[in-house]
């Protein structure tokens, strides 16, 4: 059984892999896909096969690639035969949730190490309309993500008095910011301001080339406690705290704008960590932004900017790559989005940064990131706060 | 901290061949209700909330999300989903529970079958590129297994018949049964399985609520002590794999401390009469352990939820004082790929 006795186990981040994320991956199947970014964790953490104890794999609907409970098809491919293997799917914050299921395992001493994988292969459908199934009695998605989140995007509008021009700065960022990543999907090197601001309007106000592509991709992690950390041949990331918070798809009380489970979810998060000050503290954040407009809204959700502050940080250039809080240094959501991958990456990459491993796109001297996640109707939320140090215990 | 989790309070739906009247929601939330209130919680002292359910059997993407309206999630829960059958939501929620971030947890999950084919819908579970364009459907793929066994001369049609009416005749004392009594084995459905040998298809839902330590002997009179649980995969080519055989479920077994003494009680996930053989032999019952005497899988089967009404079956049992030591099972996956086992006590009656 395991020990609980003496507290929790920290958990540590010792092998991040990612594929390269492109509009189709018709050179691999499902499984190769995930084999793919499992292996680059398990080189990046010196680890084999045999030295995972368990496998934690998140995806967000099996309509995407019309295969339901894929896990039990990638089994052979994640080498979790003969493993335990979860398969977890909180919507668009799956990614988050899996990783944070994961780290449970071995924060409880249930495994030592574990492999966490969240993947989608998007090609093999259309996630539009796939997120477009009528439902009797409810009000369905409004023609993909993009036509339910506009109406929210133009409340925060009117509710702050943010100028139009916020949304085409986040992308115009997020743009440049993936040329340095070479696992990004879009690579876009004759980006400007005024292309984006020139793009078609989708879902008013949310144009073309504020919105995220169609990705296929897979983010691998491998998580260990002290022990298995104290072997990793590179710096690992520590999790100081992670947190999941639902509330309800829809009812009269829900603030769409700034979720009150947002909020909770990273009032607990900083509670673990130790923050109080989430603005100063905090070195590097990966925000889920599948819309550039929710830069600023999720920048006061998570408790970075007050109430009606968020578009000034975003427009002062503070969230840029070499700004005070860079957000998104890897390009974020808005430049690679396997839809059940996303949330993973947004983890991974918070993860490289305080091991300092992420390349062109690294924050110099990041110490701590927060990675962070949301999905359905801004309804589910994960996040989590690394460090490069172990976690006070 | 501590490390006892319990399980402390369990409700299911009757199960139903259809329940075109309900949606899921409105088949689940008498369930959680219920199980709230043999416990006295409200939605908001539960420290962790997780599901599991599946898309595909709902028809629709993101199906669990109106379920979470259910449970009237406000204030916002720290809450969770599993695309699995609930004993996976209930296994996530035990190592929740172990982590000490949270003392109670809410498991629920739930599936209709009836509005589908279900037999076609778990096609699309298998190998998307070499076996699910064959469309082999679940019934065949467990014929194979049957095949498989009474070649090996491990039993034959008329022992497969007594496994499925010993299971319907314990279902007698099952008010939530969907089949009970004298069922006639009826046609093959795919040889060597007949109808009596294939679990029945319907809609239901089941929640449990865990409780750690002393919140558990709070909670509930006789608490059902969680000593060991584990789940373990196969490969999922049937090809490789030996059906009549279940190592997985040995080594969850194993993982769970279920050899260290022996069960009085054991509840098999067996959606074929041909199924709980495998699963015996597996995990060395003998007779003299009463095996399913909720009726099981043949008894009732709502897809998704079946593996967690297990662990609730057997829970009952110890929160009854009928079962001391208990043994629940649940299965996911084609031919028993993926297998989860729990032990169960009863601490010692004064």
């Amino acid at each position: 059984m395991p020990d609980t006795a003496r507290g929790k186990e920290p958990v540590a981040v010792v092998g991040v892999g990612q594929t390269k994320h492109v509009a189709a991956r018709r050179d691999v199947s499902i499984a190769g896909l995930v084999r793919e970014a499992a292996r680059r964790a398990l080189d990046d953490a010196e680890l084999t096969w045999a030295d995972i104890d368990a496998v934690v794999i998140g995806k967000a609907p099996d309509f995407f690639e019309g295969v339901m409970m894929p896990e039990l098809y990638l089994a052979d491919a994640l080498g979790a035969v003969g493993k335990p293997m979860l398969r977890v799917h909180t919507a668009g914050s799956v990614g988050g949730s899996t990783a944070l299921v994961a780290s449970n395992l071995v924060a409880s001493r249930v495994h030592g190490t574990v492999l966490t994988l969240a993947f989608e292969k998007q090609s093999e459908s259309n996630a539009m309309w796939g997120l477009s199934l009528p439902v009797p009695f409810q009000q369905p998605l409004l023609a993909g993500a993009g036509g339910f989140f506009a109406p929210h995007v133009r409340a925060y509008m009117r509710r702050t008095g943010a100028p139009d021009t916020v949304g085409s700065l986040v992308a115009y960022k997020d743009r440049r910011n993936a040329l340095k990543n070479p696992y990004a999907h879009l690579h876009e090197h004759d980006i400007t301001l005024e292309k984006v601001q020139a793009s078609p309007m989708l879902w008013d106000p949310i144009r073309y080339s504020e919105t995220c592509p169609s990705s296929d991709g897979a983010c691998a992690m491998i998580l260990t406690d002290r022990a298995g950390a104290s072997r990793a041949p590179n710096a690992p990331a520590w999790v100081h705290g992670g947190a999941m918070r639902s509330e309800p798809t829809m009812f009269a009380g829900k603030d769409f704008v700034s979720p009150q489970a947002g909020k909770d979810c990273a009032a607990d998060v900083y509670r673990q960590a130790g923050v109080t000050d989430p603005r100063r503290e905090i070195d590097a954040v990966e925000m889920y932004v599948p819309f550039s407009w929710y830069e600023p809204m999720w920048l006061e959700n998570l408790g970075f900017a007050a109430e009606g502050e968020g578009w000034k940080l975003t427009e002062s250039g503070v969230t840029e790559l070499d700004g005070d809080l860079p957000v998104n240094p890897s390009g974020g959501v808005l430049s690679t989005n396997p839809i059940g991958a996303s949330g993973m990456i947004r983890f991974a990459e918070a993860a490289l940064q305080v091991r300092g491993r992420a390349g062109e796109h690294q924050v110099e001297g990041a110490r701590r990131a927060l990675g962070h996640a949301y999905g359905g109707g801004s309804q589910f939320f994960s996040m989590w706060l690394v460090g490069a140090e172990p976690p006070r215990t | 901290m501590t490390h006892d989790v319990a399980i402390v309070a369990f409700a299911q739906t009757d199960h139903r061949r259809r329940s075109d009247d309900l949606s899921e929601v409105e088949m689940l939330m008498p369930v959680l209700h219920e199980v709230l209130a043999h416990t006295g919680l409200k939605t908001g002292d539960i420290g962790f909330t997780c599901s599991g359910s599946s898309d595909y059997l709902a028809g629709r993407a993101f199906s669990f999300t109106m379920a979470l309206d259910g449970v009237g999630a406000w204030p916002p829960i720290s809450e969770s989903h599993v695309e699995m059958d609930g004993a996976w939501a209930l296994y996530e929620a035990w190592v929740k529970i172990l982590t000490g971030e949270a003392d109670t947890a809410l498991v629920y999950s739930y599936g209709k079958s009836s509005p589908g084919q279900v037999r076609d819908v778990l096609t699309r579970q298998l190998d998307p590129y070499y076996l699910a364009p064959l469309w082999p459907d679940s019934v065949a793929l467990a014929a194979l297994q049957a095949q498989a066994l009474i070649d090996a001369g491990s039993v034959d049609e008329p022992e497969l018949a007594a496994v499925a009416a010993r299971n319907r005749d314990d279902a007698r004392t099952n008010p939530h049964a969907q089949l009970s009594g004298s069922v006639p084995q009826g046609e093959y459905i795919v040889q060597p399985l007949r109808a009596g040998d294939c679990s029945p298809i319907g809609d239901g839902a089941a929640a449990v609520i865990l409780a750690a330590g002393d919140r558990a002997r709070d909670l509930c009179e006789r608490p059902a002590w969680i000593r060991g649980m584990d789940h373990r995969i196969e490969a999922h080519s049937l090809g490789v794999r030996d059906l009549t055989d279940s190592p997985s479920t040995r080594l969850a077994a194993q993982r769970a401390g279920v050899f260290e003494r022996p069960v009085d009680t054991a509840e098999l996930h067996a959606p074929f009469s041909s199924q709980e053989v495998v699963l015996r032999r597996a995990l060395d019952l003998d007779d003299s352990v009463r095996v399913n005497p909720s009726g099981g899988a043949l008894a009732a089967n709502p897809v998704m939820a079946t593996g967690l009404v297990r662990l609730g079956e057997a829970a009952a049992r110890i929160h009854r004082g009928e079962s001391d030591r208990a043994l629940a099972h649940a299965t996911s996956g084609p031919c028993l790929q993926q297998n989860l086992v729990a032990v169960l006590e009863g601490e010692d009656r004064a």
